[in-house]
């Protein structure tokens, strides 16, 4: 059998956190009734004219550093000509020749070994309307219903090289890029609402060979596990046609979910000509350096660097750091219940934010950002543990009531409920006096060699002490007052 | 160069655009001319000079992020009351599925 290699490039459509859309003064939130979202620009009455909203193209901006790409000084709007019914204007605006973000490069994490998947371009552009062709009822009459509530929302298109080798390299470029988006606050990332959306061109060829072959691309992606799906497939399908002596013919497919198999919506023959021409509406974008620098200043501190600096101030494991950094949110609270409980307790702050807190968060499905124990409160709590006046058992209780919003810090539900760790010597002492008394068959049998019973011994100071005492601590004394008085 | 009858098709489809075979032929002459037109301004040497996008030598105007549209639920009224056929604020249109 023939060494087949994959070759795949993504191209993503991130819709852009604006207020307004891309080249009118409408609202882009998702969810509205039809068709009241959409002014004359939108629906494309005659005589309208765009004009380009200017926090779109600072989005773009922003994408363009966070890449390491070249920001074009001019970049120009073109038309892509296309009739469909969601398309008022019979044309789309977007960019062509000269896209405003040019270049660019991305880290992706396979198991354990980085990669690097280069960018072609991204470019803005604005978003069609939806057709609802099911789910209608008879007074519809069987005809489709049109609603141009998302036509003008600002998008930017992001075009991979086709660096991806494998369905689990798509995904975790797929990833990464969802994150980065997220990170830079250019785009929330909301699958389901369609906000982050993904197309596929995968193609195969054999191992050694350079000219690529023929590709498939694969539609509108809208989850991470379909896309995994969707390229095992449509690897799978290619691969086989290939050995059967069949070939490839390029066409645009679609991921059926439920058979879990890609399906031609259009091959070659009647592809789209969309005869771009540059939109004489738009004058040309011009972006200075002044305002890259400006931009530039706004920038919060990206993933890699935030991880890195997170293992030398901190001395946490790359691993804990990037699970820690998942997030622009979750890498701030960190840092703030850092700050709250001292960075001489990193790590166990590291620890409580992805074990105790990851997991209460996930049970309840909220978000970090969400929390009700705040970084704060979370931070007050591991500097009680870390100094000694709690145990980590105890404060599992304390984190609990902190959630239950049954006081305000934790210093004030340890004072309320008197948690605080027996640290008096002599208190401890009179209390190890009783234990042993009180189990004269215990301390036989520890004489006799059975540890077990030491440890059952510690088991009955504990509990008189109810937990608020360092097991350790017990074990030294228990120890050296049965070895003083054998 | 000139086009062949195909091509013309071709582009009367793209721009759905119906032409009898008469029209066809009138359009295809048309055309022709055009591109006679175009092969007189190939014919000037343009090395070095940048291809422009737009006739007038300034840059876009931006525009605030800023929502500016209100009552669009009367908007929607205004605009549909021109449109062929409605229903539940839905422009309704023949089937179309891909």
């Amino acid at each position: 059998m023939k060494q087949w290699e994959v070759v795949i490039g993504i191209e993503t459509h991130a819709q852009l956190s604006t207020q307004s859309k891309i080249f009118s003064g409408s609202p882009t939130a998702f969810g509205a009734v039809p068709n009241v979202q959409a002014n004359a620009v939108d629906i494309a009455l005659p005589g309208v004219l765009p004009v380009l909203n200017r926090a779109a193209v600072e989005c773009a901006i922003r994408f363009g550093l966070a890449v390491d790409a070249e920001i074009a000084p001019r970049s120009v709007f073109a038309r892509k000509n296309y009739f469909y019914p969601d398309l008022p204007k019979g044309y789309q605006i977007s960019q062509y020749e000269l896209p405003v973000v040019i270049g660019g490069r991305l880290a992706i994490q396979v198991a354990e070994t980085e990669k690097v998947v280069h960018l072609t371009r991204a470019h803005l552009e604005e978003d069609a309307g939806k057709s609802l062709h099911e789910e209608l009822g008879p007074q519809f009459r069987g005809k489709s219903g049109i609603d141009l509530n998302r036509a003008g929302t600002p998008l930017l298109e992001i075009v991979s090289e086709p660096d991806m080798r494998s369905a689990a390299e798509a995904v975790a470029y797929a990833r990464a890029l969802h994150a980065l988006v997220r990170w830079i606050g250019i785009c929330d990332g909301n699958m389901q609402e369609g906000s982050f959306r993904c197309d596929a061109n995968v193609s195969v060829r054999p191992r050694g060979r350079t000219a690529f072959g023929t590709r498939r691309e694969i539609k509108n992606l809208n989850s991470f596990r379909f896309m995994q799906q969707a390229i095992d497939y449509e690897v799978q399908w290619q691969i086989a046609t290939l050995e059967e002596g069949g070939h490839i013919e390029q066409a645009t497919v679609l991921f059926d979910p439920l058979s879990g198999e890609t399906r031609a919506m259009r091959s070659k023959e009647d592809a789209h000509d969309y005869r771009y021409f540059p939109d004489p509406d738009l004058l040309p974008l011009v972006i200075d350096q002044p305002w890259i620098d400006r931009v530039r200043l706004q920038m919060p501190v990206l993933p890699a660097a935030k991880r890195d600096q997170l293992v030398s101030d901190y001395g946490l494991s790359a691993y804990d750091a990037r699970i820690l950094t998942a997030s622009l949110d979750s890498a701030r609270y960190y840092e703030a219940v850092v700050a709250a409980a001292g960075s001489a307790n990193a790590k166990l702050c590291a620890n409580w934010v992805m074990v105790d807190l990851a997991a209460r968060l996930n049970r309840e499905d909220y978000d970090i950002g969400q929390s009700p124990v705040s970084a704060q409160q979370l931070g007050g709590l591991i500097a009680r543990i870390g100094d000694g006046t709690i145990s980590n058992s105890l404060a599992k209780k304390v984190f609990d009531a902190l959630w239950n919003g049954e006081g305000e810090s934790a210093d004030e539900i340890i004072a309320r409920q008197g948690l605080q760790q027996i640290t008096d010597q002599d208190a401890l002492e009179t209390l190890i006096d009783e234990v042993v008394s009180a189990n004269p068959a215990m301390v036989t049998e520890y004489r006799a060699g059975k540890e077990k019973a030491f440890n059952a011994l510690i088991g009955q100071a504990m509990k008189a002490t109810r937990g608020k005492a360092n097991p350790q601590r017990i074990s030294e004394l228990l120890r050296r007052k049965l070895t003083s008085t054998s | 160069m000139s086009l062949t009858p195909e091509q013309v098709h071709r582009v009367a489809h793209l721009a759905r655009i119906e032409l009898s075979e008469a029209e066809a032929h009138d359009t295809l002459c048309h055309l022709n001319e055009i591109f006679a037109l175009i092969e007189t301004m190939q014919a000037v040497d343009t090395q070095g000079v940048e291809p422009m996008a737009h006739a007038q030598d300034v840059a876009q105007r931006l525009r605030p992020d800023r929502v500016s549209e209100t009552d669009q639920l009367e908007q929607r009224t205004t605009f549909q009351a021109v449109a062929p056929e409605t229903e539940a604020g839905l422009y309704l249109v023949p089937k179309v599925i891909e």
